[in-house]
């Protein structure tokens, strides 16, 4: 029988980890190679500054909007409402806090008489102090009150450039001209962006009905702002007055709600643009796992004698582990501090979307959750090449046989790929709270990733089976390194293809929406629109239109009302059933037409088509089909509207399906004839102008004639497109300027890992006699056959993603430009090579045994 | 009576390779006392390294046992049997397989690091100046030739006082000049430790300078025989 030191059950005693010893053999270890070390983990640093900065940014925003909330609304409580006020309810309103003003805001026609330009504004006619907090920004900066004296105005600031106006023009809005008394720089609460969406014109609120322009029918919103001489009552203030405010359909804000909601609204930005930076961090990912594979395949003979000297599997892990988290650590304290740089220059880049001044200050609780999310992920990722550590013989140290363990038999992997998964999702729901959300995107990330590392799969498989065997040696040969073992094709082709993929869609994304609106604007479509025209107007304004020689393409008129009920129901009753879908219904304004035939964008789908309404029964109106099923209303349902005031019983007699990307007026809502006529309304007159100054022409007569009437001039609307589309994109390519750097390091980091791989088979066949110029063939076809696959994958994705969202979301076709995508392409595989060349160039200048001595 | 520090029993190694059944040892059995010194020749092939694999528990045999100090392998996982060799066994490798991130001297701490003993560096000098690169013990392997990687190799596989050393063609990667001086070296200390010696080799001459050789050929033993050098037991030389 044996004679035992050691037990030889189950029960054998495990030697304890010795954790310092464990620490000291990972410091070692890692001697000779902390600087590839550090370029592998290097691929997070980018990814953890974007999400370091982000989320620095939006601490900083939301102290932010703490500190200016008052500015942001410029009173202590705002009472709104788009609704002419009902007798009483004014001098109610008039009564309320202990100082007030008041301001009436509507779209119209500036006339600039200098130069007689016209455009859409959108004016403040306003009285009182407001605002209360912060200021009307204006230069000269006493103009923000000294206007509200006199018939002067106040005018956004690219409006003066635009019309190139001064200070001490005219302008006229409506009637009435008014001195500019200075230039709007800013208005409390609002962003770039929305001045050059509705550029704004302050008057005093005096001068509107001299103007002209608050006739009945407009659509005016009425804002009362209110000071407090002790802010902290407001919010006991508005509750007391909730249900009377509810009555008579008044909304409000105090700083506490828009403090919620401007908070609200940039976190969705902070979210969106953190998800950017996620992505950024996965490709980074990526690299670290390919990186850290071959970094443990070239530590196979190491780990082997160490487990030939009795070291455990578990010891062996951990000494790697050690390494990967200190370096992790390392990557993830530098990407903090790029972060937290980069982070000064968010405001800047992000300034037309902000209502507020940001102070870009060192945000502690974002550099720990970055660092913190650096280490997690980069151990994350690592251990997939990691838990093969455990399986190495100590057999390898009598035969190299490396062996990789098979997913299915080691169940170890299987959970690392499901903790992958799980953390990318539970990220994404961190920053989205939403699940659905979470789930596209998580599934969106893995498939794109999937989808790239299939097409790597099939072009290796495609390599080797139709493989080019007439081809020169050189070629052959660096063609075949694409399938060959140790190849780099499956990395560079998911990060690379990656990162293409995600520019050539934010450009093919872009190219679809503005070809969408000028599709829509060239051709015999029209392009401009005339609205609020009187009815006592509309004859002349078609005759004018005439005379000017352009074509009258569609005039309607357009009623503005409110549901009641539907089949009895009313919204009371509809917010008791809790049924969203209803409380939608009752909740807009209607903007409705009547006519007795159909226009050709529309169809009827179901019921039947009524143009002229019968005697006495309910009228009998046509819906959109899409809408009657948002708000699940059925053919025959009742629907009583509220037509300012008078009610109008009706009933639902077909569905239409409408052609919405036609430039016309298109409706929800239709009535038959015979109903409406006699209701307050204003038309819509649509046409068509052949040129800028045939436009401004007509805009400057329409406005002379008849200042109450707004013109949409579609080339304008375009440029105006345009120019958020460029502001929306420059915000979107910097985020994604980080996967594209990303993708770089991790380009770089592949290919310096190839080239150590690569390194003793270019001195074998310079040993063998090849010379400097056909090993720089070789190793410059191989990069050049990998850039281009990895790039034409990227743009194959990303064409097949532009063109989904075409056809399913934007519902336009989809024609791709090829020279910028072909660009791209040339780019990408340009780089690939300089870079592969760069890092290759030892082999090609050194004599082949210095190489084999210092880097083999 | 010396004791059986490694007992072999109807040892068999076979590998599946494209649906055939390779059979690289087959029922392979012998006993070596401890101290004593043993050769194992065999042309390429004949499944010397696989033998010394089993043997030394670095390998799982399809079939069989081996004991080693008292120990069966067989019964152990990788851990428990990495736990064995780190406190019996010694290994000296044919491509010296030094740890290339650690100096000499650190090389020859790890066995014993690895054990969790405390001030072993005077220890590990000591063996370092036996194999004569006091000088040289800061310098990474890189930095040394093969023959004084060797050499550290030996001061390494001693470090833990192994009561088994396997030696897997221990001179192969050398000159012959530096393999006559490692060769002395190796048994030099092996004398002096009186740790028992397996050598795989196939160098006849270097074979014949321990007491017994076991001759393989196609996985199968075809012959056991002393060769009536001098045999260590627990107080030193004697002669058989």
């Amino acid at each position: 029988m044996s004679k035992n030191n050691l037990p030889q059950s189950k029960s054998f005693p495990t030697v304890p980890l010795n954790f310092k010893w464990l620490l000291k053999m990972a410091w070692r270890d890692s001697r000779r190679n902390r600087s590839r070390l550090f370029l592998f983990i290097s691929s997070i640093i980018l990814g953890i500054a974007a999400l370091v900065a982000i989320y620095s940014f939006g601490n900083n925003l939301n102290r932010d909007i703490d500190d200016q909330a008052k500015t942001l609304l410029g009173a202590d409580l705002v009472i709104e409402t788009n609704k002419t006020l009902q007798p009483g309810v004014e001098d109610w309103l008039k009564s309320l806090g202990d100082e007030r003003s008041q301001e009436r805001s509507f779209a119209s026609m500036v006339l600039f008489t200098k130069n007689q330009g016209t455009r859409l504004v959108q004016v403040r006619a306003i009285e009182g102090r407001f605002p209360y907090y912060g200021e009307i920004e204006t230069s000269p900066a006493s103009a923000g009150k000294s206007f509200r004296d006199n018939k002067q105005a106040l005018v956004d600031k690219t409006l003066m450039l635009q019309y190139n106006a001064a200070i001490g023009d005219s302008v006229k809005l409506g009637n009435v001209s008014f001195k500019i008394a200075g230039i709007l720089n800013k208005a409390p609460g609002q962003t770039g962006f929305s001045a050059a969406v509705a550029p704004i014109v302050y008057i005093p609120l005096q001068y509107l009905e001299e103007s002209g322009l608050s006739q009945k029918g407009s659509r005016i919103t009425y804002n009362f702002f209110y000071k407090f001489n002790d802010p902290g009552q407001v919010d006991r203030f508005v509750k007391r007055m909730e249900p009377r405010l509810d009555k008579s359909e008044l909304d409000y804000e105090t700083v506490e709600s828009r403090k919620e909601n401007t908070g609200r609204s940039f976190k969705d930005l902070t979210q969106f643009l953190s998800l950017v930076g996620f992505i950024a961090l996965l490709l980074g990912c990526i690299g670290v796992a390919s990186s850290i594979h071959i970094y443990i395949r070239e530590k196979i003979s190491t780990i082997a004698i160490l487990r030939c000297l009795g070291l455990s599997s578990k010891q062996a892990f951990i000494i790697y582990l050690i390494q990967i988290v200190g370096i992790g650590f390392i990557g993830s304290i530098a990407g903090a501090i790029l972060g937290t740089v980069i982070q000064q220059v968010l405001p800047a880049v992000l300034k037309d979307f902000l209502p507020i001044e940001i102070t870009a200050v060192i945000s502690w609780p974002a550099i720990f959750q970055g660092i913190g999310l650096g280490i997690i992920i980069s151990v994350l990722f690592a251990l997939l090449p990691l838990v093969s550590v455990r399986n190495i013989s100590p057999l390898n140290t009598l035969r190299i046989s490396f062996e990789e363990t098979h997913l299915f038999k080691d169940p170890l992997k299987w959970l690392v790929y499901f903790l992958i998964v799980l953390f990318v999702f539970s990220f994404s729901f961190l920053q989205l709270r939403d699940w659905q959300q979470t789930l596209f995107f998580t599934i969106g990330v893995l498939g794109s990733f999937l989808i790239l590392a299939a097409m790597a799969g099939l072009l290796m498989w495609m390599a080797r089976k139709f493989f080019p065997s007439s081809w020169n040696y050189l070629w052959r040969q660096g063609f075949a390194n694409l399938f060959r073992p140790n190849n780099q094709t499956l990395i560079l082709i998911t990060s690379i293809g990656l990162g293409t993929a995600f520019i050539c869609t934010l450009f093919f994304v872009q190219d679809i929406l503005l070809n969408r609106v000028n599709l829509s604007a060239s051709g015999n479509q029209p392009n401009m629109v005339l609205f609020d025209i009187q009815s006592n107007q509309k004859e002349k304004v078609a005759n004018l239109t005439k005379s000017m020689g352009l074509p009258v393409m569609q005039q309607v008129p357009v009623v503005t009302m409110r549901l009641e009920s539907i089949n009895g129901k009313t919204a009371v009753q509809a917010k008791k059933d809790s049924s969203r879908s209803l409380n939608r219904a009752f909740e807009r304004e209607y903007r409705v037409t009547y006519r007795d035939s159909l226009t050709e964008s529309e169809n009827i789908t179901e019921g039947k088509w009524t143009g002229i309404a019968t005697g006495n029964k309910p009228a009998e109106i046509s819906i959109e089909e899409g809408y009657a099923k948002r708000i699940d209303v059925k053919l025959g349902d009742k629907l009583l509207f509220n037509v300012q005031g008078a009610p109008v019983q009706t009933v639902v007699g077909s569905f239409r399906k409408v052609d919405w990307n036609r430039i016309q007026t298109n409706f929800l809502v239709i009535f038959p004839k015979g109903v409406l006529e006699d209701a307050p309304q204003f038309h819509v007159l649509i046409t068509k102008v052949p040129s800028a100054k045939g436009s401004a022409e007509f805009q400057q007569t329409i406005v002379k004639s008849f200042p109450n009437i707004s013109i949409i001039d579609l080339g304008l609307v375009l440029s105006v497109l345009d120019e958020i589309l460029n502001k929306i994109s420059f915000v979107i390519r910097f985020m994604a300027g980080f996967s594209i750097i990303t993708g770089l390091i991790v380009l770089v980091a592949s290919v310096l890992i190839s080239k150590y791989q690569r390194i003793q088979e270019s001195v074998l066949l310079r040993t063998l006699g090849a010379s400097r110029k056909q090993i720089l063939v070789i190793t410059a076809l191989e990069y050049f056959f990998l850039g281009a696959l990895a790039a034409a994958s990227g743009i194959i994705l990303a064409l097949a993603s532009s063109w989904a969202l075409a056809r399913f979301s934007f519902e336009t076709s989809f024609e791709p430009q090829f020279l910028p995508v072909l660009l791209i392409f040339l780019f990408i595989s340009s780089l690939t090579v300089i870079i592969g060349m760069f890092n290759s160039r030892s082999i090609l200048n050194k004599p082949p045994l210095e190489i084999l001595r210092n880097e083999a | 009576m010396l004791e059986n520090i490694l007992t072999v029993n109807d040892l068999s190694k076979t590998y599946q390779s494209a649906g055939h059944t390779l059979t690289v040892l087959d029922k392979i059995s012998f006993s070596i006392q401890s101290g004593s010194t043993v050769s194992i020749v065999g042309p390429s092939g004949s499944g010397k390294t696989t033998l010394l694999g089993l043997c030394a528990g670095l390998d799982r045999s399809t079939s069989g046992i081996v004991e080693l100090n008292g120990i069966r392998l067989d019964n152990l996982n990788e851990d428990q049997r990495a736990q064995v060799r780190n406190q019996y066994v010694g290994f000296i490798f044919q491509n010296f397989q030094l740890l290339p991130t650690l100096t000499a001297l650190e090389n020859v701490m790890v066995p014993l690091e690895l054990r969790g003993e405390k001030n072993i560096r005077a220890h590990a000098m000591d063996l370092i100046d036996k194999v004569g690169l006091t000088e040289r013990m800061h310098h990474y392997p890189t930095q040394l030739s093969g023959g004084e990687q060797q050499r550290v190799s030996l001061a390494r596989a001693f470090s833990n006082h192994p009561k088994i050393l396997f030696a897997d063609e221990p001179t192969g990667n050398l000159d012959a000049e530096t393999s006559h001086k490692v060769e002395k070296l190796l048994f030099d200390l092996n004398t002096e430790a009186g740790t028992t010696l397996i050598l795989v080799t196939h160098n006849l001459e270097l074979a014949s300078r321990t007491q017994r050789i076991i001759r393989l050929k196609g996985g199968l033993m075809i012959s056991d025989e002393n060769t009536g050098a001098e045999q260590l037991n627990e107080v030193g030389y004697v002669k058989e």
